[in-house]
């Protein structure tokens, strides 16, 4: 039983069906992105142990089929005990074991790219200085008690948007109210001008009185935000403070006093601080003469980092990112002078920060598994060559 | 070897009197262009102008608005009319005769006068009367013909039918109401009839929007000569800039130099807004290389400034020679050009007259030809096994891959760039990589195989490529995250290999299987070594897919911050890779023999594809700027041919035509790792 088990799983033919499994996987995980959009479809099918329902061309079809992460361990496994129990070193298989090791090297490094990368965005006016990046795909309610002046820094209590549920009561120990969740909405848009559709949010106080929200579905594609809102009570313990409407729409910071002291709430996407801070000097958007094709886009950055008494500037562009204190950050978009003027805009810049501790790995697998088919195949050639001549 | 046994005395000389006939040709093709009548059409071709972002001769220019607006680059001005009467496109269409046709394959004696495509163009731009009567204007969809009335009009050839702007004068408001209905629809939803509608619009466009880029005279009624409306300018450009002055401050000015200027001007302002080319250089090209303009523009500039920019001179001149038919007047005009253009410019000049070598040239046109010749040779080669048509189509594939090369490096040189930058110029690169590959393949085994192989994937992948450049310019500039030589060099220039290798190993196995079946000559060491040389190509393809693929990783990490996103164009790279790696590791495992790993070496046919074109189709994702639909017909009825190969390859052994040939000893074999 056991040995049968292992001669299975040390198999050739176990290779090529996880390799037929995966090459069916990701064709249809490709079709799927036509009707599922490119974000869901790579969660479903690739990202995932089992998928279940298939979509070809918006028919969804009831199958079960094994997700990336099933074959990608299969083969995994698979590849692991065939070179534990057949492989024996040789010099004629070391070009099939470096090339092994390479996609090992590749397979594991995107694993931990899963697991421990963290992207987040930089949006900056011309002359804009920040010290954090915004994560679009998710949200903060933050509870603000401004400096004193004699302070340099604010105290925020930040409550991810995860704990945002209607009926919700949160308590924090450095809160001294209960905050509770009277409404949320994943997605919206909130106006003061009426629209169909849409609803009085049912807020008491703030700017939130006069406008009206429109919910919408959350939305699943790459380039689309969320920007969700809720109705918050403050509650004092004995009786109600009032109720506010944040929404990430805005971001802007609504006042209230409790017990002497100011607060400030607002919800706005969820900040990841940086020990540096960046400027931007200047941004290009450069198009060829006579075309709309875009032939360059760059930020002219400031970097500036007091506790390493570092401060220089540098440029971002396309295909050339700032890598800086375990961050890569790399032009993304642009508000160019010309589509500011147009939109009553500050032209602004955005960059993609990224945060990858396993960058390196996909370089390093590169090399060994050019270097192992190099060598493979080259010492099969030339053996095939001396064969034909003699 | 089979061909070996059956060697036959045959004059050695003869491969190479063969091979020596195509390359004198080729030789004679290298010769610069002359121009035959009295006007220096070549010398007008070779100026330069800034189109699409990048300074191009005015022949490549010709030649790309003729491949939108007609589908082809040479305008007949000779047919034939019912009855089977020879003569005058032009006159036919003015006596009504009816329906008449360009010249028909099979009129061996006639050889209809045609326009070049430069010829062309200065007939647009300087004498839009002519050109209004030439029949450019492809219409070829039913439903439009009815709607305009053309059905049985115009000039047709193959099924297809042409016709002048004056045909289509009348319906110009009808065509621009169509058009504006159909561009809210997206693309990949438009009915053929709506993307017929939409390329008629743009050849529409193009066409007025050439016509008004040198001069003003199709705007104007009494249509004046340029150089004599230039002198006119010159003159009014004093007293009409002192009246306008006096105008706006309100005092009393000379009425008539003020309507004269402005009557003179107004058409500028339409030149400046809707021309085509830019054809004025920068006055300070080292400081702003890219700051070219419009005639248009420059003549308004110069009622400002109170000077007409030297090269506008130099073109008038040459207009109105062109108009006048006098050759002296014309080759004055080109010299003043010259002068204009002199010193700062001589960087514009040169790359102009580089690429106008180049079009003359036609390297991929005249390879598409040798191979069309050497894979006629090598089959017949295999008919009657004769050994001097096998070597003569194995030179012809040499002499073919050398004109190929050329004109890779030819493009290299004029664009600065590495080979593949579009899927136009992908193609020829693929066929390239093929063609080298099976090229070394017949060195190895001169068994013929090689040969047809190199030749008919080269023959097929260099007609994509003429189909692909229907789009227009093939030397577009690069958008910005593609704006990188060393990614274009490495990634782009690997993967593309991995493509040339994946559709070689499927044709190698097409004819394995094609001879296998249908005839008696696949005999046991033919088979093996196709075996062989199936599994080598595999081993190659999975090698440069692989690698391209890692790298093309790489270089979405350094452009958008990730490795790998699921994005339609890396799945494509990353099913061939796991197709090759498939068929490697269930060869190795013993699972498929020679018969299984050709049937999934031509299922690697359609993986490729898929990759290639496919995945543009789906129109989404970061890759998309590839996109393209027209060619969904053909990747079907590619895929489809693909799987009836299949089909017939998984016939019984017992039931093929040379089962009885490839029985003679064992066909295994099974090549170590």
């Amino acid at each position: 039983m056991m040995n049968r088990l292992l001669d299975i799983f040390t198999s050739l033919r176990l290779t090529v069906v996880c390799l037929a499994f995966s090459l069916v996987l990701v064709l249809v995980g490709t079709l799927a992105q036509v009707d599922e959009g490119l974000y869901q479809a790579q969660e479903r099918y690739f990202k995932s142990w089992y998928v279940w329902g298939i979509t070809i061309s918006n028919q969804k079809l009831p199958i079960v089929f094994p997700g990336g992460y099933l074959i990608g361990a299969v083969l995994l496994l698979n590849l692991l005990a065939a070179h534990a129990q057949r492989f024996h070193f040789s010099w004629k298989k070391a070009g099939i074991l470096m090339t092994h090791a390479g996609l090992i090297l590749l397979l594991l490094g995107q694993l931990f790219t899963d697991l421990l990368s963290r992207e987040s965005q930089m949006r900056m006016a011309r002359g804009e200085t920040k010290n954090y990046s915004e994560d679009s795909q998710a949200s903060e309610l933050v509870l603000i008690s401004p400096a004193k002046d004699n302070a340099d820094e604010d105290e925020v209590v930040s409550i991810p948007e995860s704990m945002l549920r209607e009926g919700a009561k949160i308590t924090h120990a450095n809160l001294p109210f209960t905050l509770q969740v009277k409404k949320y909405w994943r997605n919206s848009s909130i106006s003061s001008k009426p629209r169909e559709g849409a609803i009085m949010a049912g807020a008491t106080h703030g700017p939130g009185q006069g406008v009206n929200i429109l919910p919408k579905s959350p939305v699943t594609a790459m380039d689309e935000v969320n920007l969700p809102s809720a109705l918050i009570e403050i509650d004092g313990g004995k009786d109600s403070l009032g109720r506010w409407l944040v929404s990430s729409q805005s971001s802007a910071k609504q006042t209230f006093e409790y017990g002497g002291k100011k607060w400030q709430i607002a919800m706005r996407f969820s900040r990841y601080y940086l020990p540096f801070s960046l400027t931007l000097l200047e941004l290009r958007h450069d198009i060829y003469k006579g075309t709309e094709i875009p032939r360059n886009f760059s930020s002219r950055i400031q970097l500036a980092n007091p506790s390493a008494k570092e401060e220089r500037e540098t440029l971002i562009y396309m295909n050339n990112p700032l890598r800086y204190g375990g961050l890569t950050f790399y032009q993304h978009q642009m508000t160019s002078e010309e589509m500011a003027q147009q939109f009553g805009v500050s032209p602004s810049s955005t960059l993609q920060v990224v945060r990858n501790p396993g960058w390196l790995t996909p370089y390093l697998a590169c090399l060994l598994v050019a270097l192992g088919l190099f060598y493979q195949f080259g010492a099969h050639l030339i053996q095939f060559l001396r064969k034909r001549v003699s | 070897m089979a061909t070996e046994q059956k060697t036959k005395s045959w004059p050695r000389w003869l491969p190479w009197v063969i091979v020596g006939v195509f390359a004198l040709e080729l030789l004679l093709a290298l010769r610069p262009a002359r121009s035959k009548g009295e006007i220096d059409i070549a010398g007008f071709g070779r100026l330069p102008v800034l189109l699409n972002g990048r300074v191009q001769p005015l022949d490549s220019v010709a030649r790309n608005a003729l491949l939108q607006i007609r589908g082809n680059t040479d305008v007949p001005l000779e047919g034939n009319a019912a009855g089977g009467r020879w003569g005058n496109l032009a006159d036919f269409h003015k006596a009504k005769v009816g329906s008449f046709s360009e010249r028909k394959w099979h009129q061996f004696g006639r050889r209809a006068k045609k326009l070049k495509p430069t010829e062309w163009l200065m007939e647009v731009l300087i004498r839009p009367e002519d050109s209004d009567q030439r029949f450019v204007f492809l219409i070829h969809h039913p439903e439009l013909l009815a709607e305009l009335n053309f059905e049985r009009l115009g000039l047709e050839k193959s099924g297809l039918r042409y016709f002048t702007f004056r045909d289509l004068q009348p319906q110009l408001k009808l065509i621009e109401d169509r058009g504006r209905t159909v561009a809210e629809i997206k693309p990949e939803l438009r009915t053929p009839y709506e993307k017929a509608v939409m390329q008629l619009g743009n050849a529409l466009q193009i066409y007025l929007r050439l016509k008004i880029s040198l001069q003003p005279n199709s705007l104007r009624p009494d249509g004046k000569d340029f150089d004599a409306e230039l002198a006119d300018l010159r003159a009014a450009i004093p007293a009409g800039l002192e009246a306008i002055r006096k105008q706006q401050s309100g005092d009393s000015y000379d009425k008539e130099a003020f309507a004269r200027l402005l009557a003179l001007a107004e058409p500028y302002g339409v030149m400046a807004d809707r021309g085509y080319l830019l054809m004025i250089p920068p006055a300070d090209p080292k400081k702003l290389p890219d700051d070219w303009s419009k005639m248009g523009v420059a003549l308004l500039n110069s009622i400002r400034s109170g000077e007409v920019p030297p090269t506008a001179y130099a073109y008038a001149k040459m207009s109105s020679a062109y108009a006048m038919d006098d050759g002296a007047a014309f080759k004055e005009g080109l010299s003043m050009h010259q002068r204009a253009f002199a010193g700062p410019l001589d960087r514009e000049t040169g790359k102009a007259i580089k690429e106008h070598y180049f079009n003359h040239y036609q390297p991929f046109l005249r390879s598409q030809i040798i191979y069309l010749v050497a894979l006629i040779l090598a089959c017949f080669s295999w008919l009657n096994l004769s050994q001097w048509l096998n070597r003569s189509a194995f030179y012809l594939v040499l002499l073919g891959l050398v004109t190929h090369t050329s004109g890779i490096i030819f493009r290299m040189y004029i664009e600065d760039r590495p080979p593949v930058t579009n899927l136009y110029s992908s193609a020829i690169f693929v066929g390239w990589g093929a063609s080298v590959l099976g090229a070394v393949l017949e060195r190895i085994y001169r068994n013929g195989i090689g040969s047809v192989t190199a030749a008919a994937v080269g023959f097929i992948t260099l007609i994509i490529a003429s189909h692909l450049a229907l789009g227009g310019d093939t030397m577009e500039m690069m958008r910005a995250v593609l704006d990188t030589n060393f990614w274009l060099a490495t990634h782009v220039v690997v993967i593309t290999l991995g493509y040339s290798a994946t559709f070689l190993a499927g044709f190698l196995a097409l004819v394995y299987i094609l001879r296998g079946v249908l005839t008696r000559s696949l005999d046991a060491a033919t088979g093996t070594s196709l075996s062989r040389m199936v599994y080598g190509i595999v081993c190659f393809a999975t090698l440069f897919s692989l690698v391209g693929t890692v790298l093309g990783g790489i270089w979405a990490d350094q452009s958008w911050g990730r490795f790998w996103g699921w994005d339609p164009k890396e799945n494509g790279a990353l099913l061939i890779v796991i197709w090759n790696a498939t068929i490697l590791h269930a060869r190795w495992g013993g699972m498929i023999k020679d018969r299984g790993l050709m049937n999934m070496a031509l299922f690697g046919n359609i993986i490729t594809a898929f990759s290639w074109f496919g995945v543009n189709m789906l129109g989404i994702g970061l890759h998309s700027y590839g996109f393209m639909d027209a060619a969904f017909k053909w990747i079907a009825i590619f895929t489809a041919s693909q799987l009836l190969l299949i089909a017939i390859g998984s016939v019984p052994l017992r039931l093929w035509g040379s089962a009885a040939a490839l029985d003679k000893s064992s066909p295994g074999s099974k090549p170590a790792a």
